[in-house]
């Protein structure tokens, strides 16, 4: 009978205490810089865009959200015709970032992308390509892997080392 | 019509606008309550306070989808929300707000108010089998053992108030208390009492007919749109009705000084419903078994204990 009066008397005290509580829209909350939100495209320090549409995110990922079309430029880079993201579908594994070979693909810390339409959450290239490099600002895929152009394969070129040969390195 | 008839009229329709705001009123005051002591803000969005919530809840309620289930007793599950509604409003006729306001000054209020509340087990039991569910029939059994078992010592713990007073007009209970509220010499029966209209309103500690974390939502589970809404009106307006009893037969009723009657009675009533909702958001329910156990082997004794001495008190000084 003591006790619970005593519970009782606690939860009253509770009154003066600090609000737990995060009034959010007021009050933002701290977002940690590898939180995993919207999706962006990443563009090489050149400024142009870093995917070769290899097609590895839309393998990794869980849910098929992501659907993309390569194709070839002159000189034989390829890049995405279209590349599409539905958000409504996206649980944010950041496996798509994981899988990515250049670091095209990234996870940033935005949350805030409510919609009242559900077709607007399907987010188109140009929706999703911004113009910086985002997290890996020095990296350049082309340069570290070398590019072959008409007339010169790759590590033809001045002092280029030849590409590893990945099959050697097979025990 | 005499005028006489027409203040009788605006005061039953004062009371009736009043007793049912006060219920919405205490969905939000609930939450607002429970999040303090829980040290959380609660509803704080709509209006000044959060206070709009009340009419947010309210279209809410009122739009939703009013959903009988097929193999629901249809009749009998219609009327069983409407009963406990009526009988808890109808109680609120014989409680003297302040000297004047009341709607019936009844020489037997004490047991009207009595009866009223055990017509109101109908409300559940009715609820639990017309559901033809078992959660809902397990809810409203267990209500219907509640409520009875714990009808009988509320009774008896009212009994010392009666005898003290000599009068079962609740006006002349308050005029009684004149000299000293009855909480001090009626100790044991305001503990008994308090603790039998937890119970009778099925709340928290005792809220086992409902008891969502093993029946769903026990008697009402069922029900949907404003039929569940009235259970709750019905839930809320228990707890002023039992506040405003006990304030009344316990504490004084209106009286007090410097302030007018009205808002004594107000103020009083309003720390009873914040002590409902303090136990709400404190103590865990108990088992069943414990529950009956308790009011046949404590309560009942109690209060039978706290009539004997009571009525040997009044024979040896010769009242």
């Amino acid at each position: 009978m003591f006790s619970l009066i005593r519970t009782m008397w606690t939860i009253l005290l509770h009154m003066f205490r600090k609000r737990e509580t995060v009034l959010y829209p007021e009050e933002k909350p701290y977002i940690p810089p590898r939180w995993r939100g919207r999706i962006i495209l990443s563009r090489d320090p050149d400024g142009e865009e870093r995917c070769v549409a290899c097609y590895l995110c839309a393998v990794a990922c869980p849910v098929d959200c992501i659907s993309l079309q390569a194709a070839e430029d002159g000189h034989g880079r390829r890049y995405p015709e279209f590349f599409r993201i539905n958000f409504s579908r996206c649980i944010f594994c950041g496996f798509c970032e994981e899988a990515c070979p250049t670091y095209a693909i990234q996870l940033t810390n935005d949350f805030e992308m409510g919609e009242y339409v559900r077709q607007n959450l399907v987010y188109e290239k140009e929706d999703l390509l911004i113009s910086g490099p985002g997290k890996h600002p020095e990296y350049n895929f082309y340069r570290m892997a070398g590019l072959s152009i008409k007339g010169k394969d790759k590590g033809e070129a001045v002092n280029e080392e030849q590409p590893v040969d990945v099959r050697d390195l097979m025990p | 019509m005499t005028n006489e008839t027409v203040w009788k009229l605006i005061t039953v329709f004062a009371i009736l606008f009043v007793t049912l705001n006060v219920a919405a009123f205490l969905i939000w005051l609930e939450r607002r309550l429970l999040a303090l002591w829980q040290d959380r803000y609660g509803p704080n969005r709509v209006g000044p306070f959060g206070l709009l919530q009340v009419v947010a809840d309210m279209v809410k309620v009122f739009t939703k989808e009013d959903w009988i289930p097929p193999f629901a007793d249809k009749p009998v599950f219609v009327i069983a929300p409407a009963i406990i509604m009526l009988t808890i409003i109808t109680a609120f006729a014989v409680i003297p707000f302040s000297p004047g306001i009341e709607v019936v000054n009844l020489n037997v209020g004490l047991l009207f108010f009595l009866a009223m509340s055990s017509l109101g087990v109908y409300s559940v039991a009715f609820a639990g089998w017309s559901s033809a569910s078992k959660y809902s029939l397990l809810g409203g059994l267990r209500a219907a053992a509640q409520m009875l078992s714990y009808e009988v010592f509320m009774g008896l713990s009212l009994t010392g108030v009666v005898m003290l007073a000599g009068s079962f007009n609740l006006e002349d209970i308050v005029n009684a208390q004149k000299g000293m509220w009855f909480f001090v010499p009626q100790f044991v029966g305001f503990v008994v009492f308090f603790i039998a209209g937890i119970a009778e309103t099925h709340r928290l500690p005792f809220d086992l007919p409902e008891a969502e974390s093993e029946l769903v939502a026990g008697f009402h589970s069922e029900y949907s749109g404003m039929k569940f809404g009235m259970f709750f009106v019905g839930e809320y307006l228990g707890i002023t009705l039992i506040s405003a009893l006990i304030v009344t037969l316990f504490f004084g009723g209106w009286m007090g000084p410097v302030l007018p009657p009205i808002v004594w009675f107000t103020i009083k009533t309003f720390f009873f419903i914040c002590v409902f909702i303090l136990l709400r958001a404190s103590l865990p329910r108990p088992r069943y078994d414990q529950l009956m156990s308790y009011g046949w082997k404590v309560m009942l004794p109690l209060s039978l204990l706290n009539l004997l001495v009571t009525g040997g008190i009044l024979l040896a000084t010769g009242k």
